[in-house]
């Protein structure tokens, strides 16, 4: 049986609606009126104990509403989440002590003091004894590099060193499902990889299930051999990231650079023309068509170099999202 | 045991917490001040009334020892839950606490503890002055009513604690919950012993009283500070036992019910 087993998963959100003005205002006092908004709809994946799965979407798409449901801090309004044998929203204390939640915008460490004081308390709800507290902590401030800054008030902490911090606190109990929503939240690129290392480093070394959603490509591409594409709540992609290039973007970039000025009326029965400067021009050629299509330009044309490149998987990602486009483009 | 390991480290970095914040907290203790105005008050209705021969209860003295035993009682048995609660629940901070296995309950418990502990001293310092500027407000030294007046405070703090606990509960529901705890205030004011002590009312509201949690929560704690045994300790304490497990209960249910609504309103 699968570690994570979600089926037919839904939530749906009951808002009070209300028009500005007084008179609404005093109608809304009386008769209220509500609107369901969807916000994860119909979902079902299966995660495998050491898994590390990216969760991707745009904002609002049901990737928090998803994480929180799994957590058990929201009530499914249909179907049903299983976590390690347990029913998250039941949050028996043998569920909460093998599972962490991270947000990359809520913070637990105590702003004035310093992270030991908050670790202590962390130990102590946990019940670690403090020998053992105290030799988890010094192995993961180890792996995260934060050396002394334990002693540091959390509040002269730099962005990246908080952040390091909180996901210390967060697996001192060290829990073996990791959700992680936004962990590099904010974070420069430096500050960014020390987390990737590290969570890949931590999945390895107390074989953690990570389920983990990221704004940036960098983070998925790096941490992720699997993908979970959600948008407008439903589920829409479950494969590997090179999957999500066959399946949505089964089309590759041409850059010719050319001996003479390029024409675009000359070049645009090879492809779609995406750009034409002076002597370089860039085409849009679907893959099935790729190998014959280059044979005839080189024959066409005097050709003085040309290279032949995938698209960006954020290119992408935010053609899907954009335009709610599931299906591969003509 | 494993309990109270637990509460021993929350409250004693919660203590930490509190020394953050030194200034605040002697201007906290100053803002309870009220009680000296009313001992100033009745010190002087009491010598008016000592002067005219009828007025045989009058005793100066016995207004200063009541009023300083009420700013005792008030400093510590302040609450402030209900906003924390409300704060964690509007902005979805109480979601991290519900991750760990522990009910938020003592988390905030123990905040106002540790709270509690960084007052002290100045409480005690602030107490000492007022006993050599106001001579005949100085407790009577008998060492066996320590004890007794002592757990009558800690169950002072418990009840009022566990009421507001309550009344914040209702955040689950509304975004204002103190101000039906504001309400609550009002009835604090008149039946608690707060204004003016509880044998001073007239029959008929004291008698309503002592069925109120009331008095508990100051006239009692201070009379048995100032060195009075008030008449009636004993059902007073049973009244007050049943008031805090009837809180108690009502808290429990309130959160089970308030949870299930935080969960499905978003968290």
């Amino acid at each position: 049986m699968p570690l994570i087993q979600v089926d037919h998963l839904s939530k749906t959100y009951r808002t009070a609606i209300k028009a500005p003005g007084w008179r609404n205002t005093l109608r809304h006092f009386f008769r209220r009126t509500w609107r369901d908004v969807p916000a994860v709809r119909d979902v079902s994946f299966a995660i495998e104990s050491g898994e590390i799965v990216g969760f991707l979407g745009p904002n609002g798409a049901g990737k928090t509403t998803t994480l929180k449901m799994l957590t058990g801090l929201l009530f499914p309004t249909a179907g049903t989440a299983q976590v390690a044998g347990f029913t998250p929203f039941r949050r028996q204390h043998g569920f909460l002590r093998r599972i962490t939640l991270v947000m990359g915008q809520k913070q637990q460490l105590i702003w004035d003091l310093p992270t030991l004081d908050s670790l202590r308390i962390n130990a102590a709800i946990y019940e670690l004894a403090e020998p053992e507290a105290a030799r988890r902590t010094a192995e993961l401030a180890e792996l995260l590099g934060l050396g002394d800054k334990l002693k540091v008030p959390v509040r002269k902490l730099s962005l990246g060193e908080r952040m390091k911090a909180e996901l210390l606190a967060a697996l001192l109990h060290r829990p073996d499902i990791l959700f992680l929503d936004e962990p590099t939240l904010g974070l420069d690129v430096n500050a960014q990889a020390a987390v990737r290392d590290f969570l890949r480093a931590y999945n390895r070394q107390y074989g953690a299930t990570i389920l983990l959603t990221s704004h940036y490509m960098a983070d998925i591409q790096a941490l992720c051999p699997r993908v979970l594409l959600i948008h407008e709540g439903a589920l829409c992609y479950d494969g590997s990231l090179d999957g999500i290039r066959r399946r949505f973007a089964p089309w590759r970039e041409v850059k010719l650079e050319l001996e003479h000025e390029a024409v675009a009326a000359e070049l645009r029965p090879y492809g779609e023309l995406s750009r034409v400067e002076g002597r370089t021009a860039e085409l849009i050629v679907r893959r099935e068509a790729l190998t014959e299509t280059v044979t005839r330009l080189l024959e066409a044309f005097a050709i003085r170099d040309f290279t032949i490149t995938d698209p960006a998987l954020e290119t992408i990602l935010a053609r899907i999202f954009a335009d709610g486009s599931l299906n591969p483009p003509k | 045991m494993r309990l109270l390991r637990q509460l021993r480290i929350l409250t004693g970095v919660q203590y930490a917490y509190m020394l953050e914040y030194r200034a605040e907290l002697y201007l906290w203790v100053l803002s309870g001040v009220m009680p000296f105005f009313l001992m100033g008050l009745w010190m002087e209705a009491g010598r008016l009334a000592a002067a005219a021969p009828a007025a045989a209860l009058a005793d100066p003295a016995r207004f200063a020892r009541y009023f300083l035993a009420v700013f005792l009682v008030r400093q510590i048995t302040l609450v402030w839950v209900i906003y924390d609660v409300e704060d964690d629940v509007v902005k979805g901070r109480l979601s991290p606490q519900l991750l760990q296995p522990l009910n938020p309950f003592w988390r905030y418990l123990a905040s106002h503890l540790g709270e509690r502990l960084a007052r002290l001293p100045f409480l005690a310092i602030l107490t000492l002055g007022v006993f050599w500027l106001v001579p005949t407000s100085r407790f009577p030294w008998e060492p066996a009513r320590l004890p007794v007046a002592a757990a009558m405070l800690a169950a002072a703090f418990l009840l009022r604690f566990v009421m507001q606990y309550c009344f914040a509960m209702l955040a689950f529901w509304t975004e204002r919950a103190n101000a039906i705890d504001d309400l609550s205030f009002l009835l604090y004011l008149f039946l608690s012993g707060f204004l003016a002590p509880l044998d001073l009312f007239p029959a008929t509201v004291r008698e309503f009283a002592t069925w109120t949690p009331f008095p508990y929560l100051v006239y009692l704690p201070a009379e048995l500070l100032a060195g009075a045994i008030p008449p009636g300790l004993g059902r007073g304490c049973l009244v007050m036992a049943a008031w805090l497990a009837l809180f108690t209960a009502l808290a429990l249910l309130l959160w089970r019910r308030g949870l299930r609504r935080y969960s499905a309103m978003g968290a």
